[in-house]
């Protein structure tokens, strides 16, 4: 039998907006996942610096946050998003990927709450965090 | 005492100088044209386009367009909108040269400060489309909430509200 990990990890590879960004998960446990996404011309929202664009950067944390959601064990199954805030505190650099790294820090019988931050190569310097949240869906 | 009023402007030169102004906003960018958005005006009025397509499902069993490409329509029309409504005067009164716009590049554009999106519905696999408002637009920072519908205008699928850092002047 496949572990629910391992549902989760199929299922967000397979979604085809993920795949067209080139989204690979990297981990996925206990209600924590992380996404990387690489460098990609197409994603560029200034054509004078090459930075990416927020929306790409949102599609990112929007995927990371609800795969962190689906790996929370106090979550039977699927999930939507309700709301996603994000914040943007500096440009990614060009040519760099970015990787989200999201949390689902509770759930409740309805509700699974989420925050992420993405950074490029310097991991030390967030360019961007979110904090959502998204439905949980099936019962116990 | 009063002198003599310029006659009207021809409507295709208006119409040329408009859509020329829209064009380098939106053209330039590889990733509005990655996602597929088309940007429709009326007078100063903009209404984005998202076209659907199969690239943008985020949810292959609904199936359902992906919550981050949704972000990112309302985010783009929210951006796209206040440069336009930014450039709009300059441009009508020729402190900007339209033509020289899709060229010569454009003046900076706004920067996401933070954007907050509702998710109301689920994208259904059909075209979308979005319009923003301009809560209050500063020397520094613009307020924007923007709209999404689908079939109904009142049934909205989606709707953010965002901050943005305008472009300062060049010195």
């Amino acid at each position: 039998m496949a572990s629910k990990t391992e549902i989760a990890r199929q299922f967000i590879e397979a979604i085809p907006h993920s795949r067209a960004l080139g989204m690979q998960l990297t981990e996925l446990s206990d209600g924590v996942a992380v996404i990387e996404m690489p460098y990609d011309s197409r994603l560029v929202g200034d054509p004078e610096t090459g930075v990416i664009h927020g929306g790409a950067v949102s599609a990112l944390m929007d995927t990371c946050c609800g795969a962190a959601v689906m790996s929370h064990p106090a979550n039977p199954g699927g999930t939507a998003t309700i709301d996603l805030r994000i914040d943007y505190m500096r440009a990614a650099k060009p040519g760099q990927r970015i990787t989200a790294r999201a949390t689902c820090y509770h759930v409740t019988r309805s509700v699974a709450f989420v925050r992420a931050t993405a950074t490029d190569e310097d991991a030390d310097n967030p360019v961007a965090a979110a904090t959502g949240a998204f439905t949980v869906e099936g019962s116990r | 005492m009063k002198s003599p009023r310029r006659p009207p402007e021809p409507v295709q030169v208006i119409k040329q100088r408009r859509d020329a102004t829209l064009r380098a906003l939106v053209d330039g960018v590889p990733y509005i044209q990655f996602l597929g958005i088309r940007f429709e005006r009326r007078g100063d009025e903009l209404t984005g386009i998202l076209p659907f397509d199969q690239k943008l499902i985020g949810n292959p069993m609904l199936p359902a367009i992906h919550g981050g490409v949704t972000a990112a329509f309302l985010e783009v029309t929210a951006i796209i909108t206040l440069s336009w409504t930014y450039l709009w005067e300059d441009v009508e009164s020729g402190a900007i040269d339209a033509s020289g716009l899709e060229t010569d590049g454009l003046p900076r554009l706004p920067k996401t400060i933070d954007i907050s999106t509702d998710y109301l519905r689920s994208g259904l696999p059909r075209d979308a489309y979005a319009r923003a408002r301009i809560i209050r637009s500063g020397r520094r920072y613009a307020s924007v909430h923007v709209e999404a519908w689908q079939d109904n205008r009142d049934r909205l699928f989606a709707q953010a509200t965002g901050h943005f850092l305008m472009p300062q002047p060049r010195d």
